[in-house]
């Protein structure tokens, strides 16, 4: 048995493949280990993510809506209170999905799994790794969104035919939480530096206009929900839902393409700062 | 062109490094060293923990960054080219970083995948591998369930999926039990037999002995020798080494009776040791001056002997 083989025509093939420093174009080998970890991972915890806005919508927009009743929509139209919530917690399940794959797994993966280190210390470059894990991070995103999306059409929130944007505008949104949501986790040493993580996400979850509209707020807390990421989804969605399409929606869209790029730049960034220093 | 012809030419050099230095901060880890390393050679870094052994590594794989100095992997700069050269490399950490989701075999399967290498070539070889690493039966078991030895074996056979020409070993056996290191060893040697370039870090005098055509010692990121192992010994050392033991509390104080004997004497905390052509004859003379050690021992001189005589400390502390 010889471990070198005379014709090394396949592993040089690999080699002269033009490489950058950063990117040697293998996202697809970072994506595919994910999927083959997938195989034993815990699918309860996968499918505690796909329930949770299914119960938020439950129990807020069908117990809750039967005291409210009807609510203004975007365009000023009488909806049901379960189908003012519903694209909004939408937004917050590819936020949570997101931001949960890119920063637990990210943080575990990077401080005790040693992976991206021994990912490093082959052709791939640290572009390659990111890309491929906020990949897995959007994949997990789409399911969620789809899966939700679905729940709103069988309980007949769905009206118009272009809620159907609502899945690629919710992966949309979880790509830009999951881009820069693997860059901040690098930051992070300590398990209790991750509860941050918490501490940020609960008041945008609760806060955006999620439940009421932004009209309650005084001016200025109106201007700083409107700089959060969250509430440029949740109003995303919701004018989706509606058929209510606003020069707002570019600004919602221009909002997360902005945050991806940063995102990427500030990831890919690290890594190389972490691991090739 | 291969190896086999280049009897006349000079040696065809993989790795080139020349006044490389790597600072952190004000710590300064490698402090300017030289060397080359010929194709199919067995180089060894020898040195205790914090010589700067790793960092010079890292270097060598391109994921630390160089203060100074230059550095050729292949014809190639490390940091210019990182993926291109780490394609030729095949790395073994020294902490095992194996992919704990995922399956032993599947483990080789995804490492080929870095390297963007096709499925149809990485299952036969996943396969050899396994074999090699005389894991076969373990394929489809979990990381978590093999032991020290094994999970380091298939950090060596994922190491070598990509037909490394060069496998970079950091401290290959730290940790692993004597049986567990002889079967690693046996393997390594194998690769050298087949023109596999070894570079490996290390501070067991024995592995270094066992494995390395050439050595450099290295403290505190200098090179303090360079050589075969044989021939450092013969350079730094004489060929028999008595060992005497007096008694904690005794062995400094005893070491001026001792005076004369030998060709140089050593006082440890917690032995003396006397350099000597004939380590019998110097204890019969240890014995004729009325001095009764508590243990005595004639051995071989050792690198760790060199190691001693270059910086004046042990090499294992």
């Amino acid at each position: 048995m010889t471990v070198l083989t005379q014709g090394h025509s396949v592993t040089e093939e690999a080699r002269n493949r033009r490489f950058g420093p950063l990117y040697s174009r293998n996202a697809k080998a970072v994506i595919g280990r994910g999927l083959m970890a997938t195989k034993s991972s815990n699918w309860m915890v996968m499918l505690s993510g796909f329930f949770e806005p299914v119960l938020f919508l439950l129990s807020m927009g069908v117990g809750m809506g039967a005291v409210v009743g009807s609510v203004q929509g975007p365009g000023g139209q009488e909806i049901s209170y379960a189908a003012y919530i519903a694209p909004a917690l939408l937004a917050v399940s590819a936020m949570n999905g997101a931001v949960y794959d890119s920063t637990w797994n990210v943080f575990f993966k990077m401080n005790f799994a040693k992976l991206y280190q021994g990912m490093l210390y082959t052709s791939l470059g640290p572009l390659d790794v990111a890309m491929g894990e906020i990949f897995l991070a959007l994949l997990r995103g789409l399911l969620y969104a789809t899966g939700f999306t679905a729940v709103m059409g069988l309980m007949g929130l769905i009206t118009t035919p272009w809620a159907l944007l609502m899945v690629p505008a919710s992966v949309l949104i979880a790509f830009g939480f999951a881009s820069f949501g693997m860059g901040i986790t690098s930051f992070m040493k300590t398990f209790q530096q991750m509860d941050w993580i918490n501490f940020i996400m609960l008041p945008m979850f609760l806060f955006s206009a999620t439940f009421y509209p932004l009209s309650v707020y005084p001016e200025y807390i109106q201007w700083l929900i409107q700089a959060m990421p969250l509430w440029h989804g949740v109003e995303l969605l919701r004018q989706i839902n509606a058929a209510t399409f606003t020069p707002a929606t570019a600004v919602h869209i221009g909002y997360y393409l902005v945050m991806i790029v940063l995102g990427l730049m500030l990831t890919t960034g690290r890594l190389r700062s972490l691991f090739l220093k | 062109m291969s190896a086999k012809a280049a009897g006349a030419t000079p040696p065809q050099y993989v790795i080139t490094a020349e006044d490389l230095t790597k600072t952190y901060g004000d710590v300064t880890a490698v402090d300017g060293i030289s060397f080359s390393v010929p194709a199919g050679e067995s180089f060894g870094l020898l040195g205790p923990n914090g010589a700067g052994k790793s960092t010079t590594m890292k270097m060598i794989g391109g994921v630390a960054q160089r203060t100074s100095g230059s550095l050729t992997i292949m014809g190639l700069d490390p940091e210019q080219h990182g993926p291109e050269v780490r394609a030729h490399l095949g790395v073994v950490p020294q902490q095992d970083n194996l992919d704990e989701e995922l399956k032993v075999r599947d483990n080789l399967l995804v490492y080929g995948r870095y390297f963007g290498l096709p499925m149809s070539y990485l299952r036969p070889k996943a396969d050899e591998l396994l074999e090699f690493a005389q894991l076969t039966d373990k394929a489809k078991s979990k990381v978590d369930a093999l032991s020290g030895g094994m999970k380091r074996r298939l950090t060596i056979a994922r190491s070598l999926i990509n037909e490394p020409r060069i496998l970079l070993l950091d401290e290959p056996t730290t940790g692993l039990d004597p049986q567990a290191r002889h079967i690693l060893w046996d393997r390594l040697f194998r690769l050298k037999e087949q023109g596999v370039t070894l570079i490996l870090t290390t501070h067991y005098m024995d592995e270094a002995e066992q494995l390395c055509d050439r050595i450099i010692v290295v403290d505190k990121g200098r090179i303090m020798a360079e050589g075969s192992p044989a021939s450092l010994i013969r350079d730094y050392s004489t060929r028999e080494v008595l060992e005497l033991r007096f008694g904690s509390e005794r062995n400094a104080s005893i070491a001026g009776e001792l005076e004369g004997i030998g060709e140089r004497l050593e006082t440890l905390p917690d032995r003396v040791l006397i350099y000597t052509h004939d380590g019998e004859a110097a204890l019969e003379e240890v014995s004729a001056r009325g001095l009764r050690p508590l243990t005595s021992l004639v051995r071989r001189s050792s690198l760790e002997d060199v190691f001693l005589r270059l910086t004046g400390r042990s090499l294992v502390d």
